[in-house]
This record gives structure tokens, C-alpha cells and sequence, in this order.
């Protein structure tokens, strides 16, 4: 079975992260990027898969040049050929809009008849967890999303999702669309041989153009939703804090009970 | 004003907080509807109606909630394209936020998600969200469309404004692809008898500290009357279930109250809890992260001080 896994490049939660003054977007230049997090486990499950079914797996990123290093992780994770749309006109683009190129990005490299699509539950900086359900919506696929358990047989999928008040048990046929999320699997290292590997796999470099997309369907300018403030939040004042010493928890709860917590 | 629709958040027709707390956002933009999706309208209709409801739009088929999500955004599209709405107002967990999504693209219309608070604005609705781990506050619009938005609970104080809720069926007939993935199996997760973690008001999580022990950090929230979280840390020890676990990659919270109990405050952690009105820690380690956050700390062994704190509060309480 052939696999697109879809993923995204994100500024490390680990660094400081910021928005551009000019525009109110996510800075991505002013912070180390890398694949996100969620995504791995994306690009495992795919890896899975497709070794099980004698298959291919093609990642496929939407972003600027620095994105070319998620593409280039799963690759070295084991991925068989990449896909990078980049575009200066996608800059700003909404969820709507990168489900869009997306969706058009899965049609052309799967010649517009893709088995299984797999992506993470979100992404670990914008974190609304849309994109899956609007690129299921736009390649009119099944959505089989925030799969924690996952069994593809014969085309035959079977996955569990954990609701609030239920875990429920979810069917489908491929061709389909599937979300995993961080408990599905643990996603492996690269080894040195995909490291070496990655080097020689084929990644296509697209454009809007090439996907048959134009400037004024995405961006910032056409964007569905627009910012129209963002302020940092100002750090929180770090309040009392004290040693045990044998009366912590009497202090703790006198605590609550000025703060009327009690 | 324009109609403004709330996707009703309720199991069998049992509603959950989230529902009264759209009803209440949705008077401030305009003239509030619910869309009550599934077994049970007849029930919620009473509180839908207090709460300001001046219609609810019923579809309860099985068929709907039989299937994943797609079957929800095709009757709220129905919905949409019948009552021209300011607004739509979904319960932003994980099913109501891909709701959200299918429906955007279905109406091309915005989509605003995880929204902490709504209010009217010139041009439409204002959604406030937290952005990076709760370091950020951003305030966007819908720009097209209707503005969809998806509200996490605890977003606004509930206030009752009586209508008068007049059930109106809605006819839809589903597609063949909003079908092709269907629920087989539903299993009720155990009930632990405590308030649900999105909802509660006071939250107490243990982490790596407990070692495994959850038994003070339940006690202790046994008698605040709140709900168990557990860091992605315990969640992965296999210590506590995953649906306990805040987080980025668990459930994001916004209690009065949040207690963090041996538990380090890495950012995963701090994603799901750092906008939170208190915070209080209980860590043995004083360089914990955690405590840059608090607006009270223990340094300490939680197994001493929780015990001792919850026969105070119990004492306290009478």
C-alpha cells in the first residue's frame, strides 16, 4: 500500500518562540525549526505500514526553504521520496488554505488516486488539529482521525479514538484518511545508513503553479480569518513560595482557604 | 441581529457544561439556536431554553453520531445555509473542533479554534486563544463566511436568559461519504465519580513525584472536589490513563485552581495548564520549573504535605 504522510515544519517549542511585528504570523525565521513532534509519529505509523504491505511512503511538507529539514528527517526515518511546496504567495496561509495545497499536493503525486493519507493530530505550533479532518473534507475521503491504536489489513482499516466520555472503536476502507497521535507508537532514530541514505532520495520541489493553484487562493491577504491583535502575556508573578518543615500542607491549605478556595 | 448557532455538547441528551456556556457567549453576538445533534432533544430542550435558546434544530437520526464527524458538519452546513447564521459556537474538544474544520470547508467560511473568549466586534465576532504554551494572547476574526468558532469550556460564566426553545426538525440527508467511517464499538469510559477535567473548576495532577502513587494526589482532590490530571511523564509510566493527562498532547485546562504535584513543569506540560487563574506546586525539587508559574509552592515531598493538607481542608470544611 502506498502512503502520502503529510507534516509540517514548526519553530522548536523549546526555544522562544515569537510572532512577526509586521504581520502578527508565526515568526519562522527567528527560531531553530524542526519536524514536529506530533509528526513523527505520523511518519512511523506510515513506515509501519508500508513495510508491512510491501509499499512506498512520500512525505509531503508545505512551507519555506527552512521546511526542507522535515521533509529530510522523515526521510532519514525511512521515507522513500519527498514533496516540498514552496511558494512565497503561501506565506500566511490559514488551515483552509494549506488543507488546499495539500490536498492538491496528494492529488498530483499520487496521479489523483491516493490509498492511504496519514498526518499527525496537529501541529505543535498553530495546534488547532484541523488540517486532517479539512483534507479529508477536500480530497472526499474517509476520515479515520486521532487513531492511539491502528490496523490496516487488506485495505480493511481499524483504529481506536479516545473521547472525553468514551473510547470508540472506528472502520473504514482505504482509500482514506487517517490521523494518529502521540500514543499510537514510539517513532524511531535515524540510523546512520538513513542518514547516508536520505542524501540520494528524490525530493520534488514544487510551486503553486505546479499544483495548478493561484496566489489569490492563499496567503495571508486571503486568508479566511485575520489577527488583529496579539500581545504577550505578561509572565506570571511568582508567588510565595516556602520549605516544609513539617507544616506544608497546614500552610497550603490556609492558603486556600484565604483565597476562598475552601 | 442575526441568528447565532451553538452545536449542543451532550451525551443522550444529557448536556454538558459546555453547552450552557455557548448559549451564553452566542446572546452577546445575536439571537442564539441550538443544533441538537443525536437521541435525547426533548430532554435538553428544557435547559436549552433557559439558557436562551430561541430554536432547536433537531436531527436524530442515528446515522449521525453512528459515524465520525463528517455526518455533524454535513447537518450543521444544512443548518447554516437555512438560517444564514453571525456565528457558529462549537464545543472545542477534539470532535467539535473537526466539526469546525469539515464545516469550514463545506460553507468556505473561517475558522477560529480553542477560543477562551468571544465578544462582539465591529466587522463580527472577536476570538480571544492562547497561543505558544499560554506565553501569548491573540485576538483574530472570521473574515468570510459565517464566523465559526470553536470555544474551550470554562470560557464564560454561565447566565440564564429564558426563550423559548422551539424544536424545529431539520431534514438531511446524509451522504454516502459521511458514512464510510463508521463507530462500531463505543466502550463508557470507567466513571471515576469526579468532575470531568476540561470542565472542573479545581484540577490536581501528579506527575513523575508521585512515583507511581496517585492515592494522595486523588485524596487531596477528593476533598476540593476536583478532578485528576496526570503530566505526560506518569501518562507514559502507564501510571495514569491518558485521557487524565494535561498537556500539549493531552487535554488543555483552564480551572480557578490547578495543583501540580511532583511534577517538574516541562513546556508539554505548562501548554496544557499555564492559563490557569491559580497555580499551586508541590515539588521536592526547588529548581523546578513549575515554580516559576505559582502563585503558591511547597518545596517538599507531596507524600508528607498532601496527606497533612487534605486533613486540614477536611478539618476546615467541617
Amino acid at each position: 500500500m502506498n502512503i502520502v504522510v503529510c507534516v509540517k515544519h514548526v519553530p522548536d517549542a523549546q526555544g522562544d518562540r515569537t510572532f512577526t511585528d509586521s504581520d502578527m504570523t508565526v515568526d519562522r525565521e527567528g527560531v531553530d525549526g524542526l519536524l514536529s513532534e506530533l509528526d513523527e509519529y505520523a511518519v512511523e505509523e506510515s513506515l509501519k505500514l508500508a513495510e508491512a504491505s510491501g509499499g512506498t511512503v512520500t512525505v509531503v511538507t508545505v512551507g519555506p526553504a527552512a521546511a526542507a529539514d522535515a521533509v529530510k528527517k522523515a526521510l532519514q526515518m525511512g521515507a522513500d521520496k519527498g514533496v516540498h511546496v514552496s511558494d512565497e504567495a503561501i506565506h500566511g496561509s490559514d488551515a483552509p488554505a494549506t488543507s488546499l495545497i495539500l490536498a492538491a499536493a496528494v492529488k498530483k503525486v499520487t496521479d489523483g488516486a491516493p490509498e492511504l493519507v496519514v498526518t499527525g493530530m496537529a501541529s505543535t505550533d498553530g495546534t488547532m488539529g484541523v488540517v486532517p479532518a479539512m483534507l479529508a473534507e477536500r480530497l472526499g475521503l474517509p476520515q479515520v482521525t486521532f487513531a492511539s491504536e491502528l490496523s490496516v489489513v487488506d485495505g480493511k482499516i481499524t483504529a481506536k479514538r479516545d473521547s472525553d466520555a468514551s473510547t470508540e472503536t472506528i472502520e473504514a476502507t482505504a482509500p482514506a484518511l487517517i490521523s494518529v497521535t502521540d500514543q499510537i507508537n514510539e517513532p524511531r532514530y535515524p540510523s546512520f545508513k538513513g542518514i547516508m541514505a536520505a542524501k540520494k532520495k528524490p525530493v520534488e520541489q514544487w510551486t503553486l503553479a505546479d499544483l495548478g493553484l493561484d496566489a489569490s487562493q492563499v496567503g495571508l491577504a486571503n486568508s479566511w480569518t485575520k489577527v488583529v491583535e496579539v500581545a504577550k502575556r505578561p509572565p506570571r508573578q511568582q508567588g510565595e513560595i516556602i520549605t516544609d518543615e513539617g507544616d506544608g500542607g497546614v500552610k497550603l491549605a490556609e492558603f486556600l482557604a484565604a483565597h476562598k478556595f475552601l | 441581529m442575526g441568528e447565532v448557532l451553538i452545536l449542543v455538547d451532550h451525551v443522550d441528551g444529557k448536556l454538558r457544561k459546555a453547552t450552557a456556556e455557548l448559549l451564553t457567549i452566542a446572546r452577546r453576538l445575536g439571537e442564539p439556536s441550538a443544533v441538537h445533534i443525536g437521541p435525547g432533544a426533548e430532554t435538553a430542550q428544557v435547559t436549552l431554553a433557559k439558557y436562551g435558546a430561541g430554536k432547536v434544530y433537531v436531527f436524530d437520526d442515528p446515522a449521525a453520531l453512528g459515524h465520525l464527524v463528517a455526518p455533524q458538519a454535513e447537518v450543521l452546513a444544512a443548518v447554516v445555509a437555512k438560517t444564514n447564521p453571525v456565528a457558529v459556537l462549537i464545543p472545542s474538544n477534539s470532535i467539535g473542533k473537526e466539526v469546525a474544520a469539515r464545516l469550514a470547508i463545506k460553507t468556505e467560511s473561517g475558522v477560529i479554534t480553542d477560543a477562551v473568549d468571544v465578544q462582539a466586534g465591529d466587522g463580527g465576532p472577536v476570538a480571544t486563544q492562547s497561543a505558544f504554551a499560554g506565553s501569548y494572547t491573540v485576538k483574530s476574526q472570521v473574515t468570510k463566511g459565517a464566523a465559526i468558532i470553536a470555544v474551550k469550556p470554562n470560557s464564560a460564566a454561565i447566565s440564564p436568559a429564558p426563550a423559548a426553545g422551539a424544536i424545529e426538525r431539520v431534514d438531511v440527508a446524509l451522504s454516502d461519504l459521511a458514512k464510510a467511517a463508521p463507530i462500531t464499538e463505543r466502550k463508557p469510559k470507567a466513571k471515576s465519580g469526579r468532575p470531568e477535567l476540561t470542565e472542573a473548576s479545581i484540577v490536581v495532577s501528579g506527575g513523575r513525584g508521585t512515583g507511581g502513587d496517585f492515592s494522595p494526589v486523588e485524596g487531596f482532590a477528593d476533598t476540593l472536589g476536583a478532578a485528576v490530571g496526570a503530566s505526560r511523564a506518569a501518562v507514559d509510566a502507564g501510571w495514569y490513563p491518558h485521557s487524565n493527562q494535561v498537556g500539549q498532547t493531552g487535554k488543555q485546562v483552564s480551572p480557578q485552581l490547578y495543583v501540580a504535584c511532583g511534577i517538574s513543569g516541562a513546556i508539554q506540560h505548562r501548554a496544557g495548564m499555564q492559563t490557569s487563574k491559580t497555580i499551586i506546586a508541590i515539588n521536592k525539587d526547588e529548581e523546578a520549573p513549575i515554580f516559576e508559574l505559582v502563585d503558591f509552592g511547597v518545596i517538599g515531598d507531596l507524600f508528607n504535605v498532601l496527606p497533612q493538607a487534605t486533613d486540614e481542608v477536611k478539618k476546615r470544611k467541617g
